[in-house]
């Protein structure tokens, strides 16, 4: 299966919506929206059936037994995530501190502390013919985790194991999260924005993306709000050896379109016209650069 | 000798697993008795630091190879630290990379990939 | 005018709304005031401050070493070490700093004393002002676990100000528990949203956590175009009080991605935020006294 991961570090660039168009584009089978902590793909890619859901258990949770403790404040001193405190007469352990390292567990000298598995997320997968999306949703309070991206994949993969091609809407940032979105996949398009900010978060994460030898490529989003930072970006890729796939202008149809739960693709936009052209651009790459001639010839064929 | 590899399914008639560190089982070959062993891999419910949990697993099993798709840093360190070599894997099937195995034509893993740091895999 | 030292946390469910917008702007309003990036995995509100930084602290946490003669190979803290940061291979056990989680429960499970702790740096805080503002900025360096000792080394920087001065939270977007750390110790939180259905769905999410938290709150609405939205919509069926709606402007757009504080730009923009943290300062006082139990 080729990934094409899509990435921005900052979070408000367009990810989504360029994701979204690309899967119209591309009519992919398969796709996953990887930004477990405010998954958004779905108000878009729409689906008529409900998806099956799969509890996802993260770190365990301590908890103490108020009948056995005798609040000899051993756990809170010993606590590295001033997740204990003392409640109503018993050391009580607050869930969304609580990293469950096990540290209270075994200092206690009277066994009242014991570790629970403990839901940290709901797993998400529509299936609906030959198309497969995979999603995830982040308790609130949860640890970012990459292992919740790794399955949100994970289960992509498995249950559309013959399609050729797959779109991941990644997670935003630079951490873990972003590292697992990584893992596995054949090319990254970066969706830039041309503010300071933006091209800040867009160098760390290209930091992080060339760990992994994946093909990189960048656009930038609104590109018209700020020339000069464009063109910032596109002398950076030039320099770098970055392939500039691309520039999408900012356009009011475009929330419009986002609003009806359509891609901008599906009406006739300035941004959508544009984002077509990086579409197809970014196909181009990942034949030209790809090493599986023969598919990648019929996923060209497929697209185009 | 004893040979390692990421498994589906405890059968000696499956196919490799693509991750090594949330592997479900590991085949435990003897290339000289032929004997199939399957051992389960508990790192494959971790949280985080799955890959070096498993390499433990790899590195307790008494194996002189690990045969692998891929490998992240941190489970390489482990394996290189355990005096056991990493081969590349070849083909979909453990009968199959056996096989290739015992007639030398599999190649060492050159591309180890950046650890996910303990969250992830 | 100005209530005494209260913490203002601004955050929202997804990044690129407007948080780091609202808060310099907000914190460049007060004048005298205290601004505070808690978003240390990608910091921002500096290229607007553009600061003097007067102190660059490195923040370190505890990581496990072994005293080799001492270890006798028992594994009891490979066993024990619930992350899977250590190994036992070849009578030598490997660290992996980057996996550890600072726990210090390897430590005290070593039968034999062979567990010490050193310290690791995980990131950096600096301090510096920018005409009247003190601005508190951390960073987390690249592949660094949790930016959670960041975010509590900023706060109890803050905490130790002697100071009346307002302090502006810029929190990290969604609301995983590096959020919760940031708005843990807030007075007020404000809301910033997007007036779009991805909006709509990311507010509800956020919401739901000052509500848990039980923090007193309000929405701002930012780059509005239409005089209904879905977020606004939202808004209005669950009672959720909006302080102000922000049409999205072009100039305000363009001050801010080239690193401009609007407020110190354009008096437009001065007496929009100052008016906006005059609404704030009505609300807190009275949020206080309604909840006054945390």
């Amino acid at each position: 299966m080729k990934q094409l991961l899509i990435l921005s570090g900052k979070g408000g660039t367009g990810k989504t919506t360029v994701a979204s168009a690309f899967i119209r584009l591309s009519e992919a089978q398969a796709y996953a929206d990887c930004d477990v902590d405010a998954p958004n793909l779905h108000l878009i890619t729409k689906h008529s059936k409900a998806p099956s859901r799969k509890d996802y258990y993260g770190m365990p949770k301590a908890e103490i037994d108020p009948d056995i403790c005798i609040n000899c404040g051993k756990c809170m001193e010993n606590c590295r995530f001033d997740a204990i405190s003392v409640k109503e007469r018993s050391h009580f352990v607050d869930p969304f501190g609580c990293e469950g390292c096990g540290v209270c567990e075994f200092v206690c000298p009277v066994n009242a502390v014991s570790l629970h598995t403990s839901v940290a997320g709901d797993l998400m997968l529509f299936k609906e013919g030959p198309v497969t999306f995979s999603t995830a949703q982040l308790k609130m309070g949860s640890g970012t985790t990459g292992m919740l991206v790794s399955e949100v994949k994970k289960q992509m993969k498995e249950s559309a194991e013959d399609t050729y091609f797959a779109i991941v809407d990644g997670s935003p940032g630079i951490g873990c999260p972003v590292i697992a979105s990584l893992s596995g996949a054949d090319m990254v398009l970066i969706v830039a924005e041309p503010s300071l900010s933006g091209i800040s978060d867009m160098e760390r994460i290209i930091k992080t993306a060339l760990i992994f030898r994946v093909i990189i490529a960048i656009c930038v989003n609104k590109s018209d709000t700020n020339t000069k930072n464009t063109k910032r970006i596109k002398d950076f890729c030039q320099l770098e050896g970055i392939p500039y796939v691309g520039s999408i202008p900012f356009d009011p149809l475009a929330v419009k379109a986002v609003n009806k739960g359509m891609s901008i693709t599906d009406i006739d936009c300035p941004s959508g016209r544009a984002v077509k052209e990086v579409f197809n651009e970014t196909m181009h790459l990942i034949i030209r650069e790809g090493k599986d001639v023969q598919n990648d010839k019929n996923l060209w064929a497929a697209t185009h | 000798m004893k040979i390692a590899i990421p498994a589906d399914e405890k059968n000696i008639d499956s196919t490799v697993c693509q991750s090594f560190g949330r592997t479900p089982f590991f085949l435990i070959y003897d290339t000289d008795t032929d004997n199939a062993e399957f051992l389960d891999n508990s790192a494959a419910s971790s949280q985080g630091g799955a890959g070096i949990k498993a390499a433990q697993t790899v590195a307790d099993s008494g194996v002189s190879a690990l045969l692998t798709p891929r490998c992240g840093q941190n489970a390489a360190d482990v394996i290189v630290g355990a005096n056991i070599a990493i081969f590349k894997t070849g083909y979909p099937s453990l009968k199959e990379n056996i096989a290739a195995f015992k007639e030398g034509d599999l190649k060492p893993l050159e591309e180890i990939h950046a650890g996910f740091h303990g969250h992830g895999g | 005018m100005a209530v005494k030292n209260c913490k203002i946390a601004v955050l929202s469910g997804k990044g690129g709304t407007g948080k780091t917008l609202l808060s310099v702007n907000l914190a460049s309003a007060a004048a005298d005031s205290v601004y505070v990036d808690c978003d240390v995995e990608e910091p921002n509100g500096h290229l607007f401050f553009k600061p003097q930084w007067n102190i660059e602290k490195e923040i370190s946490v505890k990581i496990p070493q072994v005293d080799p003669n001492k270890c006798d190979g028992c594994k009891k803290c490979v066993e024990f070490c619930k992350f899977n940061a250590l190994a036992y291979i070849n009578k030598n056990l490997k660290i992996f700093d980057d996996v550890c989680h600072s726990c210090g429960g390897c430590s005290l499970v070593c039968p034999q004393g062979a567990l010490t702790e050193r310290d690791k740096a995980v990131g950096t805080l600096s301090v510096g002002d920018s005409e009247g503002v003190r601005v508190l900025s951390g960073m987390m360096k690249t592949g660094i676990a949790s930016g959670i000792p960041i975010i509590k080394e900023l706060l109890t920087q803050c905490g130790s100000l002697e100071d009346d001065r307002p302090i502006f939270i810029d929190c990290p977007p969604g609301s995983a528990c590096i959020v919760m750390e940031s708005i843990k110790d807030a007075d007020y939180c404000l809301l910033a949203a997007e007036p779009s259905i991805f909006g709509r769905h990311n507010l509800e999410m956020v919401w739901s956590l000052v509500r848990l938290f039980e923090k007193p709150h309000s929405v701002v609405i930012n780059k509005c175009v239409d005089q209904s939205d879905p977020t606004d919509e939202f808004c209005k069926e669950n009672r959720i009080k909006i302080l102000e709606k922000i049409p999205f402007d072009v100039e305000l757009g363009t001050l801010n991605s080239n690193g401009k504080i609007a407020t110190r730009e354009n008096t437009k923009y001065r007496d929009l935020f100052s008016s906006l943290l005059e609404k704030i300062y009505r609300e807190v006082p009275h949020e206080a006294t309604v909840n006054s139990e945390r």
